[in-house]
């Protein structure tokens, strides 16, 4: 009876498995994008046959006896308790099964270790909950938030499509070239995962960790992290765009101009239009999870923003607390994080936002002075 | 009959008779009614965390909150639930199995029962304090739980040293009695497949709850003295911490699932009416489970960047040890064939197990294939595996035994229409809960996060519907354990055909003291 | 009584030896790992520069990577980011550290070199990671370290990585 239910939910299954249409009904692994990523599906489905074979043998036994060995249709017990024979097969035939099996996943894992003579070398730095990427050949390093909308998080807008797999600076790394990575924390650890490269990596505080990739489809893949990291390890997604070779060219030309570019936008006079709209979107990606859109926060642990005394008294303990971080918090320092221009915005927000109307301004220009010379 | 050491007295009177006793039975029975209410606290947290995930967004809990019902819901099955029910059926039978009066060390027994209701007071107090309740997981990786924790940690590694002790000696006497106690014509090789599974388990215990206690020690000084065990800034290494945890986690496990084989070995011979096929494999293949599972522990880390060779090592001995394993599942089966079967509750909760443990079984050989697992690592592929062995596989087992033993502990048959009604709302609702988790794990979902992505929201609230279902299903086991202890139809002493052993030698319900003088063994 | 005294003996002298068996341990674990190689990830003891000539065969990339820990206040920058050497030959690698914050601290940089295999072949003999470093508040330092890698590095590996992360011991000094 039971075995009966499980061999036709077996035979359902590996029938579904063979229509893999509907995304949300996603049975199965995917194939990914990467030759290691094929090899690991393939993998996979070897050992998911191995077991499906021998369950429904031995369930089928079992099935048999059930109907044809009950006392209720007059089967009498035999007595015997021993075979020899048979013991010995059912050990050394599952032995060789898997000495079998250990042969494709031992060639796997030879490939899956080999960093060597890597195009491009990216470090990949996972912070308490978001990740940094660092373009070691290149000037190049920049944060990637989850930019999903916290009104979505509350269920007081609709979900996107992309819901918690979105971010505001994805990773962006070119297609047919070997792409080295090199995984460390600040804090916690992390884990980087992206299913479609068959590349997951813990990032351990003070060790670096090795992982590689050769994406073969240009595309936009999404991860997670896969370590429990604190209270936002389900909202540090990570997005990778693979693209051409020439278009990474361009975009890493581009992507320097512009960190270069909002450098340079601090010496300027922003106006306090400008730094609300600006600082709200800040706000909104690194302070909301905890402070809450509202800028009520979550006592005691997140404290409100909104009609605290740090945001409309004290301007210059606002601005340390928000450069410096509180030690023995989970309030991080976030001058090494945010341009001066963004660390501006988002304390001008702050004293502003939601009825706190200090009409401060936080000059870019003093933020980035400040954190010039300390 | 009369020795000048037998008493011929019941039990004492009042409630400091289960404070002071130091009967193997009413310690069974404590240990036993402990689980059942650790089970259910447990198992709300559980719920809470299925009634977070029915639906993507945070609707129910925040996610510390989340972090922390995910935790204890962890420590309390595992260290609250499974164990204390397995050393339950332990006390009260092992015992009576082998013809002695009673555990060798009495009053240490009774301490090792009495630690954990402090122990676990202490764990879940901490749900109270100021920073919550632990909130790093179950298996508590450092940093996230030394410098990161919140304050209550400090009061989780004394909980967890606390149900350590308790576990120790508790192994101490298990392997005192087994050796000491059998009744003279009973070799090792006489013993049923219950004392054995136990004599094992309880080495397993004792080689590595140390290796526990040291751990959380460690971080203990580390948060509080000074010291950098697993803090690299003073030299020392976030990984050392896994190592250690995963010594004692693997065998661990196995120490959650050894008694189990022991139970279903006692039930399928009773209901197959036929002997237990291969009776010495099961032992050693029992042995051999044991000893290769202090060689694996390491693949539970197969992300961390662990050399090419050590990785290689450990996919080689977790792929050797689905072979015991498997043989013993082929004797199970082997055992039914050619019997003459029937079904009673006992009968359909392990023949349940052999099917859904094995499924399990299924799922943790594709884990051990250390590449394949760069993809089920950290996800519900691994959430769905241990379930499967946990929860079909443990809990199932202690519910057999519950089932079979209950007319030998009280005199009384349950009724066997609830118990059915149990097993199969049980069987739906954990099929339902769980099997899921195997595809939204393939399909990208990780562990431990509070809310999910679009497309795993349809298997995600039909895993939130079974576990409803699983959880107040429960309570017709409370209903049916309640009642039988009240009355139901008089057992006899061998209380089902079939059934063999000598424990069924002695009338149900069995006397306060049993025997008093050793019986002879055929 | 005699059959008590012995078991007495056995179980005392069984319980001395693992205590021994502990503390002895400590200098096996060492010989353990020197001849497996494990524990390659860090190294923060000077050693001797690999004896023997330089291989000009073949070239190795060694790349530095600088981190702070957890926010600490510091600027440390890697000067060189990558230096090519040959097996057998010296290479010097600098780093400039930079205390930002408003008081004095005490640094400690760890190191950590991947692949776990290059480690082993991996010798430092001198290296501002043997030593805390201590910073006055806005104090800036040029920190550096000279290496060698073994000849019997594997052919497999051509590229080397050293991370080193500064953690701040500040309170951690303090309180010694």
């Amino acid at each position: 009876m039971l075995g009966k239910f499980f061999a036709l939910f077996f035979g359902v299954c590996s029938f579904l498995f063979s229509m893999q249409t509907h995304a949300d009904w996603a049975l199965n692994m995917t194939q990914g994008v990467t030759d290691v990523s094929r090899s690991v599906y393939s993998l996979h489905m070897q050992i998911f046959w191995i077991c499906v074979v021998i369950g429904i043998l031995v369930f089928s036994v079992m099935l048999w006896s059930i109907i044809h060995h009950r006392k209720s249709a007059g089967a009498k017990a035999e007595q015997f308790h021993e075979n020899t024979a048979v013991e010995l097969i059912w050990t050394i035939v599952p032995i060789i099964i898997l000495v079998a099996m250990a042969v494709p996943a031992t060639t796997t894992l030879i490939k899956m270790y080999d960093t060597s003579e890597s195009d491009v070398d990216i470090q990949i730095t996972g912070y308490q909950w978001k990740w940094q990427y660092q373009y070691l050949s290149e000037d190049l390093s920049f944060f990637s938030n989850l930019s999903t909308d916290q009104d979505e998080i509350n269920n007081l807008s609709e979900k996107n499509v992309n819901y918690l797999l979105e971010v505001d600076e994805p990773l962006v790394i070119p297609v047919g070239k070997k792409v080295r990575f090199l995984l460390t924390s600040n804090d916690v650890i992390h884990s980087w995962w992206v299913p479609a490269f068959a590349v997951k990596k813990d990032a351990i505080p003070g060790f670096i960790n090795e992982s590689w990739t050769r994406v073969e489809e240009e595309g936009i893949y999404r991860g997670q992290c896969a370590e429990l990291c604190g209270k936002d390890h389900g909202f540090m997604p990570i997005v990778v765009k693979a693209v051409s070779e020439d278009e990474y060219l361009n975009w890493v030309t581009d992507k320097k101009t512009a960190i270069a570019a909002e450098v340079a936008a601090a010496a300027r006079v922003w106006s306090l239009a400008e730094l609300m709209e600006r600082g709200e979107k800040v706000y909104q990606t690194n302070c909301a999870a905890c402070h809450q859109p509202s800028g009520q926060g979550i006592p005691p642990t997140f404290p409100a923003l909104k009609g605290s005394v740090i945001a409309l008294e004290d301007q210059d303990a606002h601005i340390d607390i928000v450069l410096n971080g509180k030690a023995g918090s989970a309030m991080q320092a976030y001058a090494a994080q945010l341009s001066a221009v963004d660390l501006a915005a988002v304390i001008t927000y702050e004293r502003n936002a939601w009825g706190n109307d200090t009409g401060d301004v936080v000059a870019p220009q003093l933020i980035q002075s400040m954190v010039n010379s300390k | 009959m009369t020795s000048a050491t037998s008493h011929h007295h019941g039990p004492a009177t009042g409630m400091t008779r289960w404070l002071y006793t130091t009967n193997h039975k009413d310690i069974g029975n404590m240990y036993l009614i402990f689980s059942l209410v650790m089970f259910f606290i447990g198992g709300t947290m559980a719920l809470i965390i299925r009634m977070e995930l029915v639906e993507p967004g945070l609707q129910v809990v925040q996610p510390e909150f989340f972090n922390q019902m995910t935790t204890m819901h962890g420590l309390i099955m595992v260290f609250g639930a499974v164990m204390p029910g397995f050393v339950g059926l332990a006390n009260w039978m092992i015992p009576m199995m082998i013809g002695a009066p009673d555990m060798a060390l009495p009053r240490l027994n009774n301490f090792s029962f009495w630690i954990l209701p402090f122990a676990f007071t202490m764990m879940l107090s901490t749900l109270f304090m100021d920073g919550g309740a632990p909130n790093f997981g179950w298996t508590f990786y450092a940093p996230l739980s030394t410098t990161y924790a919140p304050p209550s940690v400090t009061y989780f590694i004394f909980a967890m040293h606390m149900a350590g002790i308790s576990s120790i000696l508790g192994a101490i006497n298990i392997i005192v009695t087994i050796m000491n106690m059998r009744a003279p014509s009973m070799n090792y090789m006489k013993m049923p497949l219950f004392v054995w599974t136990w004599l094992i388990t309880a080495f397993l215990l004792i080689a590595v709850m140390p290796v526990l206690a040291g751990t959380v020690t460690m971080m203990l000084t580390d948060i509080h003295f000074g010291t950098s065990f697993f803090d690299a800034g003073g030299g020392g290494d976030p990984v050392l911490f896994q190592h250690l945890f995963w010594f004692f986690g693997h065998p661990e496990v196995y120490i959650m699932i050894l008694p189990a084989f022991g139970i279903i070995s006692q039930i399928v011979p009773t209901f197959s009416r036929k002997p237990l096929f291969g009776y010495s494999s099961m032992v050693y293949a029992t042995s051999s489970i044991a000893l290769l599972s202090f060689t694996v522990w390491a693949h539970h880390m197969f992300t961390v960047g662990l050399p090419l060779v050590g990785e290689l090592f450990f996919m080689y001995a977790t792929m050797l040890i689905s072979v015991p394993t498997g043989v013993k599942v082929f004797n199970w089966v082997a055992t039914m064939f050619r019997g003459s079967l029937t079904f009673e509750t006992p009968m359909l909760f392990a023949i349940a197990f052999i099917v859904l443990f094995t499924i399990g079984g299924f799922s943790g050989l594709m884990l051990a294939i250390s590449p394949a697992d760069f993809q089920y690592h950290d996800t519900y592929f691994v959430v769905a595996h241990f379930h499967y062995v946990l929860v079909p596989g443990a809990v199932f087992s202690i519910m057999a035994g519950a089932y079979y033993w209950l007319p030998k502990w009280t005199g009384h048959m349950y009724n066997e229409f609830l118990g059915k009604c149990h097993f199969w709302c049980s069987f739906v609702g954990l099929n339902l809960t769980f099997f899921p988790m195997h595809f939204v794990g393939l399909a990208g979902m990780p562990r431990r996060i509070p809310d999910y992505s679009l497309q795993f929201a349809d298997f995600n609230m039909i895993s939130s519907i079974g576990g409803f279902l699983f959880g107040f299903s429960q309570l017709i086991f409370v209903i049916v354990v309640v009642k039988c202890v009240k009355g139901g139809k008089k057992a006899e002493a061998v209380s089902w055909e079939g059934a063999e052993g000598l424990e069924w030698s002695v009338p149900s319900p069995a006397p306060y003291h049993t025997f008093e003088t050793p019986p002879e063994v055929k | 009584m005699n059959a008590h005294k012995k078991l007495v003996l056995q179980l005392s002298t069984a319980t001395v030896g693992m205590f021994i068996f502990g503390f002895a341990l400590v200098p096996l674990y060492d010989v353990f790992c020197e001849i497996t190689g494990l524990n390659g990830k860090v190294e923060l003891v000077a050693s001797n520069s690999s004896n023997g000539g330089i291989d000009i065969s073949r070239s190795i990339t060694v790349q530095f990577i600088a981190n702070t820990n957890e926010n600490m206040p510091w600027d440390f920058v890697a000067k060189d980011r990558e230096v090519i050497l040959h097996p057998g030959a010296n290479g010097r690698a600098m780093f400039s550290v930079k205390n930002n914050a408003a008081n004095d601290m005490v640094g400690q940089a760890i190191v950590s070199v991947s692949p776990s295999i290059g480690a082993k072949h991996f010798h430092k003999t001198e290296c501002f990671c043997f030593e805390r470093q201590e910073l006055k508040s806005g104090e800036s330092e040029d920190v550096g370290l000279v290496f060698s890698i073994d000849p019997d590095l594997p052919a497999s590996v051509t590229k080397i990585t050293l991370s080193y992360t500064f953690f701040d011991i500040t309170e951690l000094v303090a309180t010694r």
